[in-house]
């Protein structure tokens, strides 16, 4: 490995957070944008070709250092580190609502899932996972959240466009227009 | 959420009697279902019908029959599907109008709806595929060194110097302070009596007919908790015409009669 990418392994290694590409070419002022990446892309095969433990990850508008998924279990089992807990249905469900639809207000969520979201939106706050992002120009001015970039974290996005598009997930997303919805149901045959 | 209400009547007749007797308590979590719209997809999925032409008269059946089983009678986002349904299945019965493309097929905003939320389940099993992936990797956690605990060395000591030790403290030590606790009577009974003789000459008394002002602080203590356990009784109501206003003791004529 070159002396960059050693030192950005030591940064790495010593932040609590993922740290962006540019703060990581700050730490060598000689250091061009694209000599950082390919330090980086020597530290990501270093990690993953000569069999470590760690990989390096481009996930929550950052890179970062994670251990690898098979001695998870392990190290949790031994209590030196632990998961964080998993997030219930109904909150992934609003999660799901508010990162495709942001900014999206309590309401349109609730007509969606068809049930009370307030406390799960709180707990999502807690969490850290959304935030307000602004108000909404209807009656009451109502809240409208965002994901933050914890979200992206927490599931290992480097930003929301990796998501799957909608248009490719099984069924089209906003089947708005009736016209073309009663097309589809077929009015004519219906019992 | 509550179920287990026995007495309550149930709205949809056969269904209703089938929930039962001996169910017991509270239905606080829901075991399988995160709202009415993923129990109706489940339904749907069960019962192997074609999401676009919804057999609704079995459906709602099915539906209100699950709520029953699952106690849900009375949770109100399941109860109002439940409604809907019924009202879509009435739709379905009406005779069509002769200008056939008039008529709008009762079942389309519930279509969309479960469309909209069948893919938003969608977007639930990607985030929970990332969501596990990542929850299985750590990353460096971050502890200031402050907050580390400090490792000290093993005590090195002996009996005799922990007998001195003992000793010294012991000869130091002061002599304890010793407080005298004087129990100062709270008389609630006594002034039942002063709040009673008071509502026996006027219909409307205010505080300061029972605790004269300048009143001792165990006076005022006993004079509220006399009007509180007269409240209590019904022998005399409390009630505060606006916020900040003196409190006003009306007799309460009922709990004389009582």
């Amino acid at each position: 490995m070159n002396s960059l990418a050693k030192l950005l392994e030591a940064a790495l290694f010593a932040s609590p957070r993922p740290i962006p590409t540019d703060e990581l070419a700050a730490l060598d002022a000689e250091a061009s944008p694209a000599a950082v990446q390919s330090a980086l892309d020597e530290l990501r095969e270093h990690y993953d070709v000569d069999g470590h433990a760690v990989e390096l990850v481009d996930a929550g508008g950052g890179w970062q250092i994670l251990t690898r998924p098979e001695y998870t279990e392990a190290i949790e089992r031994a209590q030196m580190a632990q998961r964080p807990r998993r997030l219930s249905p109904a909150a992934l469900e609003t999660l799901a609502l508010v990162a495709y639809r942001q900014p999206i207000g309590r309401t349109e969520i609730e007509e969606i899932r068809g049930v009370d979201v307030g406390s799960v939106l709180k707990s999502l706050h807690e969490r850290g996972l959304i935030d307000v992002v602004g108000r909404s120009e209807a009656l009451g001015r109502p809240l409208l959240y965002g994901t933050t970039s914890a979200f992206l974290e927490q599931f290992a996005l480097r930003h929301l466009e990796e998501l799957p598009r909608t248009d490719e997930l099984a069924i089209a997303l906003r089947v708005r227009e009736s016209e073309t919805l009663a097309e589809v149901i077929g009015t004519d045959e219906a019992s | 959420m509550t179920a287990g209400t026995p007495a309550a009547p149930s709205p949809f007749g056969a269904a209703g009697a089938a929930a039962g007797a001996g169910e017991t308590g509270f239905v606080v979590d829901l075991p399988h279902y995160s709202g009415p719209l993923d129990l109706l997809l489940a339904l749907i999925r069960d019962e192997k019908v074609d999401i676009y032409d919804i057999p609704v008269a079995r459906i709602c059946h099915q539906f209100i029959d699950r709520m029953h089983s699952l106690k849900l009678d009375e949770a109100a986002d399941y109860l109002e599907m439940a409604a809907r349904l019924l009202r879509i299945k009435a739709q379905m019965l009406l005779p069509r109008p002769d200008g056939e493309e008039a008529w709008e097929d009762p079942r389309t905003e519930l279509v969309r709806r479960l469309l909209e939320y069948q893919q938003m389940r969608e977007v639930v099993d990607v985030l929970e595929r990332l969501g596990e992936d990542r929850r299985n990797r750590f990353a460096r956690t971050f502890i200031p060194s402050s907050l580390t605990p400090v490792v000290h060395a093993p005590l090195a000591l002996s009996l005799g110097e922990l007998l001195a030790a003992v000793d010294r403290v012991l000869r130091h030590a002061q002599q304890p302070q010793i407080h005298d606790v004087i129990s100062r009577p709270i008389d609630v009974d006594g002034f039942i009596e002063i709040v009673r003789a008071v509502i026996a000459l006027r219909a409307v008394a205010r505080f300061r007919d029972v605790v004269p002002p300048g009143a001792e602080r165990w006076e005022v203590l006993s004079g509220l908790l006399a009007l509180l356990e007269l409240a209590r009784r019904g022998e005399l109501r409390l009630a505060q015409p606006r916020p900040f206003a003196a409190v006003e003791i009306r007799r309460e004529l009922a709990g004389e009669a009582a």
